[in-house]
């Protein structure tokens, strides 16, 4: 099949999902007896009061029109205004992406480099007590709460040892450098765990397959055999599951834009919890949807180039 | 020539009886689960909002962790807390391998259009990261204990669900599904009764690990205010270290992220075992 008839139709299999995605998210805000007017405006709202936050909400709206109104904010990013700064969503949805990036893009790239390299050390030493310890520890890493990380390195290396900057932000490169460099590292030591612990197994199921065994056979060394022949194979799921975690990257981390206070998305999905902010966590649902479906695409078609036995089923 | 043969549970117990990490895991989980039915009780723990000393007290001979910003014994409240992490592990994971079977069931052995209903629906959901579902969902149900336990559990049944059905899939036209239908077996009798028991091994190993993403969530749902109130919880302890650690006050953190890391090591360490023992394509892999 042409690449591009594949293309298109795994586009066109999208709108069904993401219509399904506002259905679920009509159904959480607008069909769930949940009254944002009556959270914005307090018990002594009157009636009066309650009926115009609803006309300008679009509560007042028939339900079917208050469902294409979430469809269409989907495409056209026009989720209206926040309720606690009164600014355009969409404008702040711009300014944190930035911000966020420069947290999570660098994090994500050196735990997945580093955690590649390492599952092939450990694919190459598989069985023996190097191998069996780095599980252990990837499992005793993952055990711990990430909230947990990310209090204690904060007070130790900032706070207490004054290594890094303990909060804020400043636009601009190299300025933010100073400011992310403590929260990338605390990133990507909670990425460690699991992302090291995935690609061994996923390296190891495919050492067991035949082609390695002739591989082997022919006399290559173990670590052409891993290097050119596993690798390559392990490809489709490790770019599954890289690349399903991009949208998180724009959506930024909760928890360390937080406690940093970078003004990032994560940051901003953080303090709209706080604040009981609706519209701003429903954007934030429907955005982050969207970016999670457009990747999954992106990554059914980066499968077609790696392997090219997808495009036939 | 008689030859007794031992059945998948067999074996799975067999090997999780020969592996050490598995014993020690059954065992603490074990312990747990005792201290939360003995607070539940009241039998332990039930003082736990007692004054025991000032405020902050380091940790010491009497106070083993210390008191909390109250005068409130730590280690009592790290104890108190295990009831709720073993509830919220339990419910949750409970009310999520209901509707996860249950439509995983219907979906793969129904095929056709139910099929694609449940397949689009589960894929939407799920296309919806997480952490903002709970969000919307909790923000929608109100704040409190239930709503936490509903939103944790009604969002988090699509992995299982799919994994149901594949396996569903695979075995609704086996000789002994054909068998039960033969002897006048109904749908239901032949997914609950026949196929069930026989996939069982996945809601299994799925359940152990809900339960301690369960267990973690109710951590970042405690910072942003979602989480439990009134009683002691983990997540609220570690929150509280947010303003403790500045102060010296580390003991809250340590206790809290101790009990929780014991916990949760020991499930993860259950459902590696666990999947290694019931799941036959692994059997003889690293």
């Amino acid at each position: 099949m042409n690449i591009w008839s594949y293309v298109v139709r795994r586009l066109l299999y999208t709108v069904p999902i993401i219509l399904g995605v506002c259905l679920i998210i009509f159904i959480i805000f607008n069909l769930s007896g949940y009254d944002p007017a009556q959270i914005l405006l307090g018990k002594h709202a009157t009636a009066k009061q309650i009926a115009e936050v609803r006309a300008e909400l679009g509560l007042d709206k028939p339900l079917i029109e208050q469902y294409f109104d979430i469809v269409k904010s989907a495409f056209t990013f026009d989720f209206g205004r926040s309720w606690a700064s009164k600014q355009d969503i969409i404008e702040m949805i711009k300014e944190g992406a930035v911000p966020s990036l420069t947290l999570t893009f660098p994090a994500f790239i050196i735990s997945t480099v580093i955690s590649i390299l390492l599952s092939l050390l450990v694919a190459f030493f598989r069985g023996t007590f190097l191998d069996k310890s780095v599980v252990i520890k990837c499992v005793g890493m993952m055990s711990i709460p990430s909230l947990a990380y990310i209090l204690f390195f904060q007070w130790f290396f900032a706070y207490k040892m004054g290594w890094f900057e303990i909060s804020g932000y400043e636009h601009g490169f190299p300025n933010f450098v100073p400011y992310v460099s403590l929260p990338i590292i605390i990133m990507v030591i909670i990425s460690l765990g699991p992302d090291l612990r995935y690609f061994r197994t996923v390296i190891l199921d495919d050492i067991y397959q035949d082609y390695v065994r002739t591989a082997r056979a022919k006399g290559l060394t173990e670590k052409v055999v891993l290097l050119k022949h596993v690798l390559k194979n392990s490809m489709i799921p490790i770019i599954t599951y890289v690349v399903i975690q991009l949208p998180f990257l724009i959506l930024g981390t909760l928890l360390l834009e937080s406690f940093f206070s970078i003004p990032g998305l994560g940051g901003l999905t953080v303090k709209a919890v706080f604040d009981n902010d609706f519209p701003v966590i429903k954007a934030m649902t429907i955005l982050s949807a969207m970016a999670y479906v457009v990747f999954t695409v992106i990554t059914d078609i980066l499968y077609t180039v790696v392997d090219p036995r997808v495009r036939l089923s | 020539m008689e030859q007794t043969s031992k059945s998948l549970w067999q074996h799975a117990w067999d090997s999780l009886k020969r592996d050490k990490a598995a014993v020690f895991s059954m065992a603490v989980i074990a312990l747990y689960v005792l201290i939360a039915l003995l607070t539940l009780t009241g039998v332990i723990a039930s003082d736990w909002s007692k004054e025991v000393g000032g405020s902050y007290l380091p940790p010491s001979g009497e106070n083993f962790f210390g008191t909390d910003i109250f005068g409130r014994s730590v280690v009592l409240k790290t104890i108190k807390g295990v009831e709720m992490a073993i509830g919220i592990g339990i419910v949750t994971s409970l009310i999520s391998t209901v509707i996860g079977v249950t439509l995983g069931l219907t979906a793969g052995y129904f095929g056709g259009k139910v099929d694609e209903l449940i397949v689009w629906f589960y894929t939407s959901l799920s296309s919806i990261p997480y952490i903002m579902l709970l969000f919307a969902v909790i923000m929608v149900l109100g704040k409190g204990t239930t709503s936490l336990f509903l939103a944790l559990g009604i969002t988090s049944w699509p992995p299982l669900c799919r994994l149901v059905r594949g396996e569903v899939m695979r075995h609704k036209e086996r000789e002994y599904v054909q068998a039960a239908a033969a002897l006048g077996a109904g749908h239901r009798r032949r997914m609950f009764k026949h196929i069930l028991p026989n996939i069982f091994h996945i809601v299994i190993i799925q359940f152990s690990l809900r339960f301690q993403t369960a267990i973690k969530s109710e951590v970042i749902l405690s910072y942003l205010g979602l989480g439990v109130q009134g009683v002691p919880s983990w997540g609220t302890m570690i929150d509280d270290a947010k303003l403790e650690l500045a102060r010296g006050v580390w003991w809250q953190l340590g206790a809290a992220t101790l009990a929780m890391f014991v916990l949760v090591l020991a499930l993860n360490l259950l459902g590696d075992a666990l999947r290694d023992a019931l799941d036959p394509k692994l059997k003889g892999k690293a």
